[in-house]
């Protein structure tokens, strides 16, 4: 199917202008527009130029490895998949409980994770446009430019940023793509000294996180008509929720609301995923396009991250994060709020939540016990679900009688968003790009959408054999002689 | 007692002794792969060339000689080095990564001791399935330098022959002995020699990944100069 704006009617006529690549984002992505001679938007995409393939190439490998090469996917959150594949594989080992340590161990790292990604998006990726404006001096808008013009908030970014790696360091032995967590358990604890090196900074991070929420929302609350309003679209919410309906970023089950906030699936279990979501193939992009199966993908599309998980929780159990969150939903009267640019202040509310989890958690002493692995019978399949920074992360597989992988699929957040963030890039082109003399800094705010999403646009491309392919044929005048299509 | 200089250094030497080992017995590293102490020289992998009376030998088979003047650890020899690491990374599969002998490895210790930067030549990208039939251990192809020492072991020691090379030049690669070259199909056994002695990570346990942390594993705190000196003296 096909959403307004998708795709142009008579495309040949079209003037394109490409953003290519969009930057100050993550892996590499490009968007399309293409406008009548009036400069009327008629098309616009975000196409996925890159192509990875982990879910074909995964298979055949054993099994023992995945969590440790499913990584790779992400230079930014690679503890995301690392956990992800490790929940996914620890049926495999037979442990369908892991041990108390191993919990905390896996937890403790995953919140150094969201800390580290979401201070990194805040300050180093889309702070340069909140700051400077959406049409400052291009040479300005960057962290450099925010580093001189606000030295304080520079520096407060990068040291968050570096409090979160070093969680991730201790947790598992390297600040990018450790070995933490395997099938089972973990391969480490924490020892006191770690502990206490970690603890020695814990609540000044807290009360960074805490200034980071507050900047958030003071830029939001100053410029409420274009926050509030900037790529506005409505969509479902989805994130996993802990049992009692808490915000738990590392485990769960599936919730869903719709675009008024009405709660329509919950308490799905991670294993029945696939019983629920679908995904579209389209053929301009590498990207697939998930939807509630029985939903459609009309209508059943979605969104994930910071803005969904803080809405859809029924609370946040950590006190500080907790009264910003009641806030936040406060400017929403009753309403989820689904502007994009709201992502953002949601997104310091769980770097917040994140520095507040980690510091009960160094005060807990099963991070120091050895007792690491679990066991049990062994099993064929296992799916894991965590909430990645940029959001539900779901990881499935399943192992041969030869310990071989015989079955990968991945479905990334940033996959999650697709639909999502091409709804914003067509709000956006239509509000403000249309009918206007295109400038460097109109061309910026499509951008600006697209950043709100925090897309990792490297992890999220894999489908190997499944992908929609479209050959054409255009003769030297232009006119189309010949058109193949397959999939899609 | 006989000696030979190594890049100027006074080697003493029993009659018999390669210049490796009398080199190492004296404190000095010349890198090997394929060489192990329990062995006859092999002098396949080459990573223990010298040059000794103005010719490139393999100091593992080549015996120490009075009065020879041995060049080891110069910038021209070790350079050589560095291009054989190249060789044996492009024509295998290595993703050190993902792989559990990640720091275990001789072969990743040796590319950090001779500063391999960058992998220099084309990829060959080998088409080489792992057998994973056998219940204990799995073999990785990908990984295999025809270091020959698993044929040797499985032969010599364990007494069954498991493992073979085979095929000419680039087209060489390890096989099973058994009919259908399943390692599952043989009388392989975890507590066999061959099952620990492969230098890179083509036998490793099954079901174990990652076990060891990382800054615990072998290379993780010294380099494989230091560890092999290290254990020549125990």
């Amino acid at each position: 199917m096909s959403f307004e704006l998708e795709t142009a009617a008579n495309r040949e006529n079209l003037r394109r202008v490409a953003i290519d690549p969009v930057s100050r984002v993550e892996g590499h992505g490009k968007v399309t527009l293409l406008l009548d001679d009036a400069g009327h938007v008629k098309e616009a995409r975000l196409h996925i130029v890159e192509f990875r393939g982990f879910e074909k190439f995964i298979q055949g490998r054993p099994y023992w490895e995945v969590p440790v090469m499913v990584q790779r996917l992400c230079g930014i959150c690679p503890v995301s998949h690392h956990l992800a594949a490790a929940k996914a594989l620890d049926p495999v080992v037979g442990a369908l409980t892991v041990t108390p340590t191993a919990d905390k161990l896996r937890r403790l790292m995953h919140y150094g994770q969201i800390l580290q990604s979401h201070a990194l998006h805040f300050f180093h990726l889309a702070s340069p446009d909140l700051l400077f404006g959406f049409e400052s001096p291009v040479q300005q808008r960057n962290i450099v430019g925010v580093a001189g013009a606000w030295p304080e908030v520079a520096k407060k970014g990068v040291l968050l940023r570096k409090f979160g790696q070093e969680v991730i360091r201790i947790t598992t032995g390297k600040r990018v793509h450790g070995t933490g967590a395997v099938p089972g358990g973990v391969n480490r604890s924490l020892s006191a000294t770690e502990r206490d090196s970690l603890l020695a900074d814990a609540d000044r991070v807290i009360e960074w996180s805490r200034e980071a929420v507050h900047l958030a929302r003071q830029l939001h609350e100053t410029n409420a008509a274009l926050y509030d309003d900037f790529g506005l679209f409505r969509s479902h919410l989805l994130s996993l929720v802990r049992a009692d309906g808490a915000l738990d970023l590392y485990d769960g089950h599936l919730r869903l609301r719709d675009a008024r906030g009405q709660i329509v699936r919950d308490a799905i279990p991670c294993a029945d995923y696939d019983q629920h979501i679908v995904e579209e193939v389209k053929s301009w992009s590498y990207m697939k396009f998930p939807f509630i199966k029985d939903l459609g993908p009309a209508r059943g599309w979605y969104k994930v991250g910071p803005l969904a998980r803080v809405q859809n929780c029924d609370f946040i159990p950590s006190p500080l994060a907790e009264v910003e969150r009641q806030d936040f939903i406060a400017r929403g009267e009753g309403e989820p709020i689904h502007a994009p640019l709201a992502y953002h202040w949601a997104r310091m509310i769980e770097m917040l939540h994140a520095a507040e989890i980690i510091r009960e958690l160094l005060d807990d002493p099963d991070l120091l016990s050895d007792q690491r692995m679990a066991d049990g019978p062994r099993g064929r399949e296992g799916v894991g679900i965590i909430e990645a920074p940029r959001g539900t992360l779901i990881h499935h597989y399943r192992v041969g009688e030869d310990d071989l992988v015989s079955y990968c699929n991945l479905i990334v957040s940033t996959t999650h968003n697709n639909q999502a963030m091409n709804e914003a890039v067509r709000q956006v082109a239509r509000r403000y790009l249309d009918g206007r003399q295109l400038t460097e800094g109109l061309l910026n705010h499509i951008e600006v959408a697209i950043r709100a999403f925090d897309p990792c646009l490297s992890c999220a491309t894999h489908a190997l054999g499944k992908m929609p392919l479209v050959v054409e044929l255009h003769g030297p005048d232009g006119a189309q002689l010949d058109r193949a299509e397959r999939g899609g | 007692m006989k000696q030979f200089l190594l890049d100027g250094q006074p080697v003493p030497f029993e009659d018999g002794q390669s210049i490796l080992e009398a080199a190492r017995q004296a404190g000095h590293y010349i890198p090997s792969l394929c060489w192990h102490q329990d062995f006859p020289a092999h002098g396949s992998c080459k990573l223990c060339i010298v040059k000794a009376a103005g010719r490139h030998v393999s100091a593992c088979a080549t015996p120490a000689k009075e009065g020879w003047e041995v060049e080891s650890d110069t910038p021209e020899m070790n350079g050589e080095r560095r291009a054989l690491l190249q060789m044996l990374f492009v024509e295998g599969n290595h993703f050190c990564p993902s792989c559990e002998k990640s720091g275990n490895c001789e072969l990743q210790a040796l590319g950090y001791e001779y500063e391999m930067l960058t992998s220099r030549f084309r990829h060959f990208f080998p088409d080489r399935p792992v057998d994973a039939s056998h219940p204990d251990v799995l073999l990785d192809f990908n990984r295999c330098i025809f270091c020959e020492l698993c044929v040797r072991a499985s032969r010599d020691v364990d007494g069954k022959a498991v493992f073979a090379l085979t095929g000419r030049g680039i087209n060489k690669h390890l096989v099973v002995n058994a009919e259908s070259g399943r390692l599952g199909d043989t009388d392989f056994s975890k507590d066999d020699l061959a099952a620990r002695i492969c230098p890179v990570g083509v036998i490793l346990p099954k079901g174990r990944g990652f076990a060891v942390p990382i800054g615990e594993r072998t290379y993780d705190g010294q380099s494989i100069r230091e560890q092999k000196l290290k254990e020549e003296e125990s």
